[in-house]
């Protein structure tokens, strides 16, 4: 696979910077050909995957680090978020939708990964931090970036 | 986020604009919560109409408060959100157990 641009961030664990880290995404994103729609289906899959960094991975602690990659093909985005917080015990469970540690949540976060995007891969353990990697590729394939008009 | 509250008789309207995300969360349910506390709420109107941005955080803020409302007979329900918040409400479920009006008016009139 062939990268045409690669980008990364790393920001505290600070809710605001869920919005942060999804605008820096979309906007890296068009630079391929995504509709609108494929836009927003990007930001809410990055704010999910921030979020549970924030949230589960650190406990809400406010002064960890969150690392998003984001690499482009012609036609593809894969993006991966990770944090050094607490792990997931129970991958297969916590990837079910519904499926919440938090009574207070809908376990809904990675269901909207998984929807909205094309492929969703979670590597994690107690203690060792988790990685999420989500790819999308655009509808036509075709790219504006490095071509003529 | 903007938020703008409004009581007409007992049906409490929530007008949201912008981005709603885990931002914002915790200060719209501690919002929500307080204004339930202070004045006699039967029915909760979310008008979404301004709102360009939902994620799963504030689904659950606005699950939560669907259960106080529901366990006191009350209804809650949902004004015109955009397509792609549409999409999100109805991927989770909520629109299952929120009825969607095209304007607040509508949605007076059928709460009541
Ligand atoms: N980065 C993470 N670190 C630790 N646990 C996580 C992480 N992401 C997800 N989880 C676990 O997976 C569960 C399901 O996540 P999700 O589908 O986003 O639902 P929710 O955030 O509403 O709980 C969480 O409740 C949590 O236990
Ligand atoms: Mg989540």
């Amino acid at each position: 696979m062939r990268f045409i641009n690669q980008m990364k961030l790393e920001f505290l664990s600070i809710p605001a910077n869920v919005a942060f880290a999804r605008v820096a995404v979309a906007a890296f994103a068009s630079q391929i050909d995504y509709t609108l729609p494929d836009l927003e289906e990007i930001k809410v899959a990055v704010s999910e995957a921030v979020g549970n960094s924030i949230i589960h991975g650190y406990g809400n602690a406010p002064d960890r680090v969150v690392k998003v990659h984001a690499a482009l093909t012609m036609d593809t985005l894969e993006i991966m978020v990770e944090d050094e917080g607490i792990g997931i015990e129970d991958i297969d469970k916590a990837l079910e939708p519904a499926f919440s540690t938090d009574d207070e949540r809908l376990g809904l976060g990675f269901m909207f990964m998984h929807s909205f995007m094309d492929s969703l891969q979670v590597d994690s353990a107690p203690g060792r931090g988790t990685v999420v990697k989500m790819s999308k590729r655009t509808g036509t394939g075709v790219t504006r970036i490095g071509t003529e008009q | 986020m903007r938020l703008d509250l409004e009581l007409i008789q007992d049906t409490l309207i929530v007008r949201l604009s912008g981005d709603l995300d885990l931002g914002v969360a915790d200060y719209l349910r501690d919002v929500l919560e307080d204004s339930l506390d202070r004045q006699p709420v039967k029915n909760l109107v979310f008008n979404l109409a301004g709102v360009s941005f939902v994620d799963s955080s504030v689904l659950g803020v606005l699950l939560g408060r669907y259960k106080r409302i529901s366990r006191n007979g009350g209804k809650v329900c949902v004004v015109k959100p955009q397509p792609q918040v549409h999409r999100i409400l109805e991927l989770s479920g909520l629109l299952r157990i929120m009825a969607e009006f095209p304007g607040e008016t509508d949605a007076l009139e059928n709460i009541g």
